[in-house]
């Protein structure tokens, strides 16, 4: 009996092919909605977990300042151009270890100004961020040690500054101060968090503490674990080496902060990951308007069907039949939207993967789940109805016109 | 021909409505019917003949008095009861043919058998028999609406008779075609009663109609006026 309800029920929407397809309409562009946000959710999850892990592989950010209070950064001694050698030597697991320290400053190239960053740092940099020459060539062990005006161009300044002209050679003013440029580092693009990484100009170090600073503050070290070290050993010794240098107790506060790119992109993931459940909960709120379409349409279909119900109930077929095969109906209907919704979905993710440049992510569990949801709808929504029609009077409902 | 009563109306009465808006539909009926009669139902609207029907029919319990379907009391029966009973045991005609749309003549005269559970394979075959048998062998892919009213008609028959009922109602079967269709109409059902001893109920506004019958029963404020046998049926 129920294999026949559901042939039956399929040829009922077979009968009514365009009807059925705008009943379902709503269904479809539910499941779709909820596939492709949190497949494209995904994607975005597993395109900046791996833009992180391009800051550098098995890199470390160490800064002053106390992990329990964020405000104290300022608060917090800098760290010393010594600290580096120090965390290099001393930490057991470290391949390399870069200074840098920075600040805002208007570069000026002849008739054109550009507000950027500068970056003292030394060769090591370029390092540990796996960051490579496009033209020209790095600082020099002499450069870096008389902290000679020479300057690296990163790639969007060097763009703004020079635009089809050869940099390398010329002069650019940072206050009152001249480098020669020596060099143009290659295009990273934006990072995870929108900002345009290669909008920097790299000087050595040395330079930067004596013409740009007059200080010898370090603002940040980026340390690199070798690659078969534990990056939670490499802070924790860097930990412990920096409260050490410092003069803090054991069991005091440090004031430094050790952050592991790891943690970052956990924390970004956390973050899309929020950003996903909360579009996978608004698009399912379409599926449910789609549910509600097809109770609409159910129930001008069992009116529509007034005297067939009759017809049926008079050469007897029993009221449960009669809700069976209404229920059945509708779920077959909203399950063969789910199916549509889902191919759609996929497809149009991986259309929307393609164009904004993320990777496509599959997600069985979100089909399976959409499936089972899209079905469950139908028998949600298309109970009312189906009991309608069961409840009729087969007399009134064969003389219904 | 008479033989054991098939069904039997005891003082029934139907009434709808309550208080003034009270209508007695049916008043103190007595009727029996013998298997393998067929039977022609007469009277003006209102008389109380459609209530009767659907009495007969199974789809509607008297409000007082016996309505005994080989002997089972059909008003002590629940709705689902007489679903069961409807299906093993009557066959439906309507006047306005009632096939599903869009439905090939074989799957309309297949439904029937689907509520009873018969087999895909063994339920196209009755279809097609029971097709031919009405005269439409040739016909069983045509959709209602490719077929005339008499062929509609005859699916219909075919649809009610494909389950051998005891019992054949029909309810005006000719009141929407031109006379010759309905005279063939009215010699399939002669046809059906005399070679499968089908009981065959009929409302019928048409005294030519009706002479078709081997006995007229006429109807008037919800009791019989007349019961004639018709001593020589067309």
């Amino acid at each position: 009996m129920f294999w026949s309800t559901l042939l039956m029920s399929f040829r009922e929407i077979r009968r009514n092919t365009l009807r059925s397809i705008l009943t379902t309409l709503g269904v479809i562009i539910g499941v779709a909605a909820v596939i492709a946000m949190v497949t494209l959710g995904q994607g975005a999850t597993a395109r900046i977990t791996s833009d992180i892990a391009s800051l550098g592989k098995n890199l470390l950010f160490v800064f002053p300042g106390s992990a329990r209070r964020t405000t104290t950064v300022t608060s917090a001694p800098p760290l010393r151009v010594d600290d580096a050698r120090a965390v290099l030597e001393e930490v057991a697991g470290v391949a390399n270890v870069a200074a840098a320290a920075g600040r805002s400053a208007l570069v000026v190239y002849g008739n054109k100004n550009w507000r950027t960053g500068i970056t003292g740092t030394t060769n090591n940099y370029f390092e540990v961020r796996e960051w490579g020459i496009a033209t020209g060539r790095r600082f020099t062990d002499s450069e870096l040690l008389t902290g000679a005006p020479v300057c690296i161009l990163g790639a969007t300044p060097r763009r703004e500054l020079f635009g089809n002209q050869d940099p390398l050679g010329a002069q650019v003013r940072a206050g009152n101060v001249s480098f020669e440029v020596i060099g143009v580092l290659t295009e990273k693009g934006r990072s995870t968090f929108g900002d345009d990484q290669d909008d920097f100009v790299a000087i050595p170090l040395a330079t930067f503490h004596r013409r740009v600073a007059g200080n010898t503050d370090v603002g940040v070290m980026y340390v690199s674990a070798s690659e078969s070290t534990e990056t939670s050993n490499v802070q924790r010794g860097v930990e412990a080496l920096m409260r050490q240098r410092r003069g803090i107790p054991e069991d005091g506060e440090g004031d430094v902060i050790v952050r592991d790119t790891k943690e970052i992109s956990d924390l970004a993931s956390k973050a899309t990951g929020v950003l996903t459940a909360l579009l996978g909960a608004i698009a399912s709120v379409s599926l449910l308007v789609g549910g509600i379409g097809i109770m609409n349409i159910m129930l001008v279909s069992v009116t529509e069907r007034t005297r067939e119900i009759g017809l049926r109930l008079a050469i007897g077929a029993r009221a449960s039949e009669v809700l069976l095969q209404f229920l059945v109906e509708a779920t077959v209907l909203s399950t063969l939207g789910g199916v549509l919704g889902i191919a759609l979905g996929l497809g149009g993710s991986y259309l929307a993967a393609h164009a904004l440049k993320l990777p496509f992510v599959f997600i069985p569990q979100i089909v399976v789940v959409a499936f089972v949801f899209s079905g469950m709808v139908g028998i949600a929504f298309g109970y009312f109805p189906a009991r309608k029609a069961a409840k009729l009077n087969p007399i009134d409902a064969l003389r219904y016109e | 021909m008479s033989s054991a009563p098939l069904i039997e109306l005891i003082n029934v009465t139907k009434i709808y409505g309550k208080g003034d808006a009270e209508v007695r539909a049916l008043d103190g009926l007595h009727l029996t019917i013998p298997e393998g009669q067929f039977l022609a139902v007469m009277g003006a609207s209102g008389s109380g003949k459609s209530t009767c029907m659907n009495m007969l029919g199974c789809l509607d319990v008297p409000t007082s008095g016996d309505h005994l379907f080989r002997g089972v009391e059909v008003g002590r029966l629940s709705m689902e009861q007489r679903a069961l009973l409807r299906r093993n045991y009557l066959g439906f005609v309507f006047q306005g043919f009632n096939l599903l749309a869009r439905t090939n003549a074989r799957e309309n005269v297949e439904l029937p058998l689907i509520y009873r559970g018969v087999r895909a394979k063994d339920r196209r075959a009755r279809a097609i028999e029971a097709l031919g048998m009405v005269g439409l062998a040739g016909r069983e892919t045509h959709a209602p609406n490719e077929l005339s009213g008499g062929q509609q008609q005859r699916v219909a028959i075919a649809r009610a008779m494909v389950t051998n009922p005891a019992v054949l109602l029909a309810d005006e079967p000719t009141g929407n075609l031109d006379s010759q269709r309905s005279d063939e109409i009215m010699r399939l059902l002669v046809r059906l009663n005399a070679e499968r001893g089908i009981t065959i109920i009929m409302v019928t506004h048409d005294a030519h109609m009706a002479s078709f019958a081997q006995r007229i029963v006429q109807f008037k404020d919800g009791r019989l006026l007349s019961d004639e046998m018709n001593a020589r049926p067309a």
